[in-house]
């Protein structure tokens, strides 16, 4: 925490073998998918697919996390719905579903 | 939406600026990887080139868990590959923004595909958005949020004590959900994404890591094609 050179310009190589490491595996998924779907013979199932992949992996992503934060989260859900229907607004839904997750907090309700 | 799909500059700023509110997540998140880095023993330098080369705020976070000397450069080499296989299927589903662009700028700007800025796209595309620029710019904005984050957070340790105080674990979430509202096309809808959440919440249960991500999405997005196409 001090400003202490060798806590801000030191490099040492394994870490920088590991940041390669990561970075390569990382890269080789993120060009993978779309490396491998330009070179399948498009078809109406695999288009079908496409399309519905978004709305699958939002839903895996979100019910398991609005699961584990318990009530607050539930209740910070249906805010962000709510006033995004609502307004249409991406960071007002933000700003009152976080205000509610807080505001339930203080009051009691879950961790 | 496919014929046409151009790249321009003004669809980077677009992505940018549609993007920023949503990068406020990812600045908290960047902050909490900058102060664990600091504790694990990263130089500032180290830290800012993590996330300057990986970009990637799972995979990171799970390299500081499994951090020790000396360095298992082959284990976290593995564990971000396992991490971010969702990638994948994420990369998959831009094709019709990415396929009409010539290779350097598709590869180049799937380097900056990160949750939020592909869903920001995703969303984008899916209202007829035919600018590919704009998926640049989203992940211009994550990128430059998550680096100056992890940089503050690195040098300043705990300036912002407890996020959870003020809900801020909960912002993360909350941009998929308001997200997934552009994504509804109907009633349609119901199959795949019952199956998405259910499955995800059965492998969670199951699984640790990230696989209930996959198994979710995976077994969400066939039944849908399934239907659609029996």
């Amino acid at each position: 925490m001090s400003a202490d050179p060798a806590s801000l310009w030191a490099l040492d190589a394994a870490t920088l073998g590991a940041i390669l490491a990561m970075a390569a595996a990382t890269y080789a998924v993120r060009a993978g998918g779309f490396w491998l779907i330009s070179r399948v013979q498009p078809n109406r199932f695999v288009e079908a697919w496409l399309r519905q992949i978004p709305g699958a992996l939002f839903v895996a992503l979100i019910v398991p996390a609005l699961v584990a934060g318990g009530p607050p989260f539930w209740a910070g859900g249906a805010v962000v719905l709510g006033v995004r229907v609502l307004t249409g607004n991406l960071l007002a839904s933000l700003i009152a579903g976080s205000a509610a997750v807080a505001l339930l907090r203080l009051a009691g309700f879950g961790s | 939406m496919t014929e046409q799909v151009s790249f321009t500059r003004q669809g980077v700023l677009a992505g940018f600026l549609a993007t920023v509110p949503v990068a406020l997540s990812i600045f908290i998140f960047g902050l909490v990887f900058g102060i664990v880095a600091g504790q694990k023993g990263l130089s500032a330098l180290e830290t800012v080139l993590m996330s300057g080369v990986v970009f990637a705020g799972a995979s990171q976070m799970l390299a500081m868990e499994l951090w020790h000397q000396p360095v298992p450069i082959l284990t976290l080499g593995l564990a971000a590959l396992i991490i971010n296989l969702r990638y994948l299927m994420m990369t998959a589903a831009l094709k019709p923004w990415l396929a009409s662009l010539p290779p350097w700028k598709a590869y180049g700007t799937l380097y900056l595909i990160a949750d939020e800025n592909w869903a920001v796209s995703i969303s984008q595309m899916r209202a007829g958005g035919c600018d590919a620029g704009f998926l640049l710019g989203s992940g211009l904005a994550i990128y430059s949020f998550w680096l100056v984050a992890s940089l503050i957070g690195r040098l300043f340790g705990a300036v912002i004590e407890q996020p959870e105080r003020f809900g801020l674990d909960f912002v993360s979430t909350a941009v998929f959900v308001a997200l997934a509202v552009g994504l509804w096309r109907g009633r349609g809808e119901i199959l795949p994404w019952l199956v998405a959440g259910s499955v995800a919440l059965l492998v969670k249960w199951l699984l640790p890591g990230t696989w209930y991500l996959i198994a979710g999405g995976l077994a969400g997005s066939l039944v849908g094609a399934w239907r659609d196409v029996r």
